[in-house]
């Protein structure tokens, strides 16, 4: 199992747009399971309207956690994504 | 004859035929069904035909109201495709055998609930998309694909309120204008009718509903959201006068709009409008400014009976960010004091007002009232590009204060975990001679310089502006105050600073090519003045003189 944890520096945080991509990029990694936590709650990262709903906003650091015959390179895309969008 | 007043949000007059928006029943039973593979099936048969339509619909807001509006029709495609909302749809069909479309409805309930309870408001609006996408795929569910009542010719279309979808949808060759019952003039739905150059009034009243019927002669005035139903000839006739002439004036400005400002050699020049109030933006948008380069803060101050409160300012600054969607917005800080005065901040009578105890002079002496402004500020930049200014600067110390002032906020901010723009500018007002006289040790402070001309003129030739008997000696073009914004501008750019001019002279189009020639980065100007300004920029040649 990958773990790392980020602090979004977004004003907005992880709003409609990235929550998509973001989504959408976890969902390439098949059979690899992609989570984020945030203040201990923790969903799918494929799940949109979760990821959405888990209202993760500037300032506030997260968890990531991937799992899975893909996992190192899954947390490594995951993370650049983080960086650059987020 | 009746009249209704809502809002305006855009300010242009129709008259024509009343047509109720006809919205699909959404009305959705509960039916028991046996095969729910079929069921499922059909879901999926539907959300295919939604995410086609949404697809459209994407293609036609990129066309008629630009990508950033564009954008929420890309999220709802996605929304669809959500794992959870589909999962959702599919268990109840499954374990309640019942219909396709009542299982979307419950699933849209639950869904937008979760989103309305969250504690941010950007997340609550979500909600309205989730409703938004499940009333979709339940019109595609009952196979209804119809959008608004079909008359044949032009109309004017009234609903209770209309979603995004639904406002870019209606086909703009045929819609003179359109009214809704509900919804606030700071929607979503307000912002693309504004984009799209439709008159729209919003929030006529659940009685303005109660009156209308398809086929009625209805007058929309988008100018001061006033609605005629049913007019009498003479007052048909003098909207159609005002109609008539509202479109030989937009004729001359449609030629400009949306043309670059730049002269006939190939200089760019920034033009943006000054306003002094929420209210103002609506002109600043349907005169094509680039930006807002002076937002005056007073009208808070002055509206009030007593301090404005944090969240009184933010909601304000928040509200003029939005509605400029990434465009530029300079908020000047609170500028009071001379001639604009107000009770319960308790200041002495002075002899010479204009020289006494105003705008930063207050705000450094009363660094509480400071703060409340810079927190409301901070928090607002998140919502858009934000530039704040500081008036009546005349020393580096004092630039130094302001300065000080907002990292204070900002770490507060960061400690309480509010998030705020990181690319917030910073700048200050040349109005004083001191200032431009030391633009070269101000200039490396700041991101930008904005020249008050009102003032640095009144304080350059010692004429007080509000001594009609001086008219004889103020000359507006006096080389002395334009000398000193060609100082200005040429430390400002020695510094990487930009530098503006907002004050009267800015619109003065016998000025227009000194500007240029000076280096002037942005020019802002009373909204009505921003098109002939451009005028005048586009007349210009630099070279070969």
């Amino acid at each position: 199992m990958k773990k790392f944890s980020y602090t979004i520096t977004d004003a907005i945080g992880i709003h409609a747009r990235p929550a998509g991509n973001l989504a959408k990029l976890a969902k390439s990694f098949a059979g690899t399971k992609i989570m984020i936590e945030k203040s201990g709650k923790s969903v799918d990262v494929t799940k949109l309207m979760m990821l959405m709903g888990l209202g993760v906003k500037c300032g506030d650091t997260v968890e990531f956690t991937a799992e899975g015959p893909d996992e190192e390179a899954a947390a490594a895309a995951v993370e650049e994504f983080m960086k650059a969008n987020l | 004859m009746k009249r209704f007043k809502g809002k305006g949000v855009y300010g242009a007059i129709a008259v024509g035929a009343v047509s109720v928006y006809k919205r699909q029943n959404t009305d959705v039973r509960r039916t028991h069904i046996e095969d729910t593979a079929a069921e499922i099936a059909r879901v999926e048969e539907a959300k295919a035909m939604a995410v086609e339509q949404l697809s459209e619909i994407y293609e036609k807001a990129l066309k008629e109201v630009g990508e950033t509006h564009a954008q929420i029709f890309e999220i709802h495609m996605m929304m669809l495709e959500d794992d959870d909302y589909n999962e959702s749809i599919r268990s109840i069909i499954e374990t309640q055998s019942v219909n396709a479309e009542y299982a979307v409805a419950v699933t849209s309930d639950n869904f937008s609930d979760m989103f309305a309870s969250m504690d941010d408001a950007y997340m609550q609006a979500r909600a309205a998309d989730v409703k938004d996408i499940s009333d979709r795929l339940i019109a595609c569910l009952s196979g209804d694909s119809g959008e608004t009542s079909d008359s044949g010719g032009s109309m004017i279309v009234c609903a209770d309120d209309l979603a995004p979808s639904e406002t870019v949808s209606l086909d703009k060759e045929r819609v003179l204008a359109f009214v809704t019952a509900f919804g606030s003039s700071n929607s979503h739905t307000a912002i693309l009718a504004r984009n799209m150059n439709i008159p729209a009034v919003i929030g006529a009243g659940e009685g303005f509903l109660d009156e209308i019927k398809d086929g009625m002669k209805l007058i929309v005035d988008g100018h001061t959201g006033e609605l005629i139903l049913d007019p009498d000839d003479d007052t048909e006739k003098a909207y159609l006068d005002k109609q008539q002439a509202d479109a030989r004036k937009k004729a001359l400005l449609q030629e400009l709009k949306g043309k670059p400002n730049v002269t006939k050699d190939g200089r760019q020049i920034k033009i943006f409008a000054n306003i002094g109030g929420v209210d103002g933006i609506g002109a600043v948008l349907a005169n094509d400014a680039g930006g807002i380069g002076l937002f005056r803060s007073e009208f808070l101050y002055l509206e009030s009976e007593d301090f404005p409160t944090e969240e009184q300012q933010f909601a304000a600054y928040k509200k003029v960010l939005e509605s400029m969607a990434g465009k530029k917005v300079i908020i000047r800080t609170l500028d009071i004091g001379a001639d604009k005065q107000i009770d319960y901040f308790g200041l002495e009578k002075e002899d010479n007002p204009a020289l006494g105890l105003r705008a930063i002079r207050i705000c450094l002496t009363r660094p509480e009232i400071f703060r409340t402004q810079l927190r409301a500020l901070y928090r607002a930049s998140v919502f858009g590009e934000l530039g704040i200014m500081f008036p009546m600067i005349t020393s580096v110390s004092e630039v130094q204060r302001c300065l000080d002032a907002c990292e204070e906020v900002k770490k507060e901010l960061t400690a309480e975990g509010i998030p705020f723009s990181k690319n917030v500018e910073l700048g200050i007002m040349i109005e004083t001679p001191a200032a431009a006289v030391i633009s070269d040790l101000l200039a490396p402070l700041v991101d930008f310089f904005s020249v008050g001309t009102n003032d640095l003129t009144q304080y350059t030739l010692a004429c007080d502006r509000q001594n009609a008997r001086l008219e004889s000696f103020v000359d507006t073009h006096h080389e002395a105050v334009l000398r000193l914004i060609e100082l200005s501008a040429k430390n400002a750019h020695a510094n990487g600073a930009w530098i503006g001019i907002c004050g009267e002279l800015a619109a003065d189009t016998s000025l227009t090519e000194t500007f240029l020639r000076m280096g002037i980065d942005e020019l802002s100007v009373s909204a009505p003045f921003v098109l002939p300004l451009r005028e005048a920029v586009r007349n210009t040649n630099l070279s070969g003189k």
